[in-house]
């Protein structure tokens, strides 16, 4: 990091926000630290674990190593902007699907993106889309069994 | 209630207001001594104490472990939270029950009996009495042993408990910020520790000034060879971490060996015998024997460990995801020699953690780093690398099974012996703090050779080295091998896992060589009719798998056990199909806890342990460079991933009128045993060698 701080300008959950930040940060440290944002989660700080995903511009993203000057101007959407009125979630807490749920706010926002791609995905190209998240717990099947159950209700919300 | 017979928490803290509050806000409020580690035990222990006082669950709460109002229940591991925690609970809460109702009783000029509670309200032949279990606590003395007035419901008078009440903190942990990593304070501080490679290392060097004048830095702390460093982020705290990691010289470790599992198997140190049955040297047969081993392996927790600690008059609070306040509390302590009472412990979620992990380790970096700016907390966060080299590991182990086939085919004995690094290091044991930094602080606190757990508590290295099987000569035994230089811990089922692989490998060789039915030939060997109902139950529910012709390079295959051989009896049926990797298809468990508190709660840490199990199997093993860990981040230490999981169909076997039994690690040993059979069945070779993966198969086809 340069130690030096800039004045850097976001959008998050919609809002736009200016922060002074170093721009080599990475992007999950100024939503834990400037934006109080606590929900997204730090993992592994390699992008290999996924318990940081955000969504930028519509893709799942893990905020642990991605500079926040790469995300400047870009549309960042978190945890934050969620509740348990989101099928998702609303899924998740329906099967239970979670244990110690530390992975699970990367997996909402992993699954989110997914969804706003591909609205009817199998449950193949769930998991496939879920490889970059990790789950220690072995809650794994209740996930994907929620994310194809918020799928379904999200069709039949649409249809 | 003789002494003897209450669980022990409630030997400890025997009053009923150890363990309930009733509070003006007509909410009750469970005291635990246990935390919550993402199995849902303090959804079940609410349930349980809901259901004895007939109040409505969504009017419990329930504080976990924190040594400023909880009970001491030491350390929330080995499977008893519902078989000790949550009956302390139940006789609390029935005591309350009681106790109150003759209050109620006194006060309407009735009798007890004649009365009932809806939710929380006293009620006469069906009508409201305008009286309830909050204005009664009001006058009536709760200080009381509970064990005195205790006199739970029968089984079938229990609404609460036997349900799948959904987890009460599982929303706030997708959409809140419940972690001991969230927590945010005034003024607080971020800290980094810089921890020698090994416990051996001793650091000769390091600029300090120059550390202190890293951007943001407000202090810097050198004791011993531990460093670390408080800033005003978390991003500075880490980049003066960075600078001081890549500048400070360590002297020259001491030696290790080249490959830890092989100097595990050679080891020839003193053998303890756990257990002796018969004379296992006198029998006469055939005589079949095995030797497995397994890697060391990694805790994984998703969040590396984190605590928070501040400094303010003397005295020390800090917020841990630790698996035990009190014990944390005296390690503590010692450290710093402090009484007790002037150190608080408050326990806050972790990610998961399956055993004892860098959770109390991280509390004493924190403690040691605040101890520089009194009076502002300081939140530390581990690395992921720090994580995987810092955190006690999982201990290898290399386990011989040998048995003697009579002439009337049954088993006429079985002997097992496990080597293995020591499973029990926990914080306090054998005397010692035991948290990482202590072992090279400027007054260090050696790290004293571990007993390892005790066989009376399930043991450690030879935890189910005695096979549950009916055998009229049988020993158990363990050979603890303590001079490598790595780190170990308990972690989940401990021994279990490889002595169950070990002696259920063994049981189909044997099957096998016999050309008998390894379901039949289990099954004659056993006279528990509960073992003998999960075997038959998790078999019927494989039909499909186990009917179907499993085709080329594909097999199934069966494990059983009773995990400790006294908590939960466990039977998987796994199908898997080998190419260029092995993938598990289908896994069928059933599982016997005894009474259930929570039916989809004992699903899902079963399907959890399934997964986990499944992980450790074929993919990990950490590995080493030097006495330190090499393991840098996931890339160096694949886990199982969403694309890899089979299909998973987990079965109870309630049992209302029966003991709660731990069931969280039951399937670990088990899922291991099924996978080790069905690829003996897919390529015709027992690769004893975990994980068992291409290299594995590999080498044991030569």
């Amino acid at each position: 990091m340069t130690g030096t701080k800039a004045g850097v300008d976001l959008i998050v959950d919609g809002r736009d926000v200016t922060i002074q930040a170093d721009p080599d940060t990475p992007l999950l440290y100024v939503l834990r630290g400037q934006l109080g944002n606590l929900g997204t989660r730090f993992g592994c700080g390699e992008g290999t674990c996924g318990a940081c995903m955000v969504i930028v511009d519509g893709e799942a993203t893990p905020s642990c190593n991605l500079p926040v000057s790469a995300a400047t101007g870009t549309s960042i959407e978190t945890i934050a902007g969620v509740d348990s009125s989101d099928p998702i979630v609303a899924a998740m807490l329906e099967i239970q699907a979670g244990q110690c749920g530390y992975c699970l706010p990367g997996i909402v926002m992993a699954a989110k993106a997914l969804l706003a791609h591909n609205p009817a995905p199998s449950r193949r190209e769930i998991a496939m889309a879920l490889d970059g998240n990790l789950c220690r717990c072995g809650a794994h099947l209740r996930i994907l069994a929620a994310i194809e159950a918020a799928a379904k209700s999200l069709a039949e919300a649409g249809a | 209630m003789s002494a003897k017979t209450l669980p022990l928490p409630l030997q400890t803290a025997p009053l009923v207001s150890d363990w309930l509050r009733f509070g003006p806000d007509r909410r009750v409020t469970v005291l635990s001594g246990r935390v919550e580690l993402g199995q849902g035990n303090m959804t079940a222990i609410l349930q349980i104490a809901a259901d004895e006082l007939d109040v409505d669950p969504a009017d419990v709460a329930i504080i976990g472990a924190d040594t400023t109002q909880t009970p001491n229940e030491g350390f929330t591991s080995s499977s008893l939270s519902i078989a000790h925690g949550g009956m302390s609970v139940r006789l609390a809460a029935s005591a309350a029950r009681h106790l109150l109702l003759a209050e109620a009783a006194k006060l309407l000029q009735s009798s007890p009996d004649q009365l009932t509670i809806e939710a929380g309200r006293i009620m006469r032949g069906g009508v409201d009495t305008d009286l309830d279990l909050w204005k009664l606590a009001e006058t009536v003395d709760l200080q009381v042993e509970a064990a005195a007035h205790a006199d739970p419901k029968p089984p079938d008078a229990r609404r609460v408990v036997g349900t799948s009440l959904p987890r009460i903190d599982l929303e706030s942990r997708i959409t809140g910020q419940p972690f001991v990593h969230d927590l945010v304070f005034d003024g607080m501080l971020f800290g980094r520790p810089v921890h020698p490679p090994a416990l051996s290392s001793r650091l000769v060097e390091l600029d300090m000034a120059g550390l202190r004048a890293r951007p943001g830095v407000v202090e810097a702390v050198r004791d011993g060879s531990f460093v670390g460093v408080v800033a005003t982020s978390e991003p500075e705290a880490i980049a003066a971490a960075s600078w001081a990691k890549n500048r400070v010289v360590y002297a020259p470790p001491a030696a290790s060996p080249d490959d830890a599992i092989a100097a595990i198997a050679a080891s020839t140190g003193e053998i303890e015998v756990v257990h002796d049955e018969g004379d296992v040297e006198a029998v006469d047969g055939r005589r079949f024997e095995t030797r497995i081993s397994r890697p060391y392996l990694s805790h994984g927790s998703i969040g590396p460990s984190a605590a928070v600690a501040l400094w303010q008059d003397g005295r020390l609070r800090v917020w841990s995801q630790s698996q035990g306040a009190y014990p944390l509390r005296a390690a503590l302590g010692a450290v710093f020699d402090l009484p007790p009472e002037n150190i608080e412990v408050m326990h806050r979620p972790g990610a998961g953690c399956y055993g004892h992990n860098g959770a109390d380790d991280v509390a004493l970096d924190a403690a040691l780093l605040a101890r520089a700016v009194p009076g502002r907390p300081v939140k530390v966060v581990w690395s992921r690398a720090d994580e995987f080299r810092y955190a006690p590991l999982g201990p290898g182990m290399s386990v011989s099974a040998k048995a003697v086939v009579g002439e009337d085919k049954r088993i006429a004995a079985m002997d097992v012996l496990a080597n293995s690094a020591p499973h029990g290091n926990r914080p306090g044991r054998n005397g010692a703090p035991n948290l990482r930094a202590s072992a090279y602080l400027e007054k260090p606190f050696p790290v004293p050779r571990s007993a390892d757990i005790p066989a009376a508590n399930g043991g450690g290295a030879d935890r189910n080295s005695v096979p549950y099987y009916t055998i009229p000569n049988k020993r158990g035994a363990k050979r603890l091998v303590h001079d490598l230089p790595y780190r170990t811990s308990s972690m989940r089922a401990l021994g279990g896992f490889a002595n169950v692989y070990a002696i259920e490998t063994l049981m189909d060789e044997i099957a096998r060589d016999l050309d008998e039915d390894p379901v039949a030939f289990r099954l004659r060997h056993l006279d528990d009719p509960r073992a003998v109902a999960v075997i038959e139950n998790a078999v019927a529910a494989s039909k499909d798998i186990i009917e179907a012709k499993p085709g080329e390079g594909a097999g199934w295959g069966i494990g059983f056990a009773r995990y400790k051989n006294t908590a939960s009896y466990c039977a998987v049926v796994a199908r898997i199909e080998v190419d260029e990797t092995i993938r598990v298809t289908h896994v069928r468990a059933t599982v016997d806890c005894g009474e259930v508190i929570n039916p989809d709660g004992v699903i899902n840490q079963t399907e959890g342990g399934i997964l986990q199990a499944i992980s450790w199997t074929l993919k990990e093993a950490v590995t080493f460079e030097g006495p330190g860990v090499a393991i840098e981040g996931w890339s160096d230490y694949p886990i199982l991933t969403f694309s890899e999981v089979p299909d998973v169909r987990v079965s109870l076997i309630p049992r209302p009128d029966q003991a709660p039994l731990g069931c969280a690690e039951a399937a670990q040993g088990p899922v291991a045993a099924a996978i080790g059979n069905a690829l003996r069945m897919a390529i015709g070779v027992h690769v004893k060698a975990m994980p068992l993966n291409r290299d594995a198969i590999m080498a044991a086809l030569l």
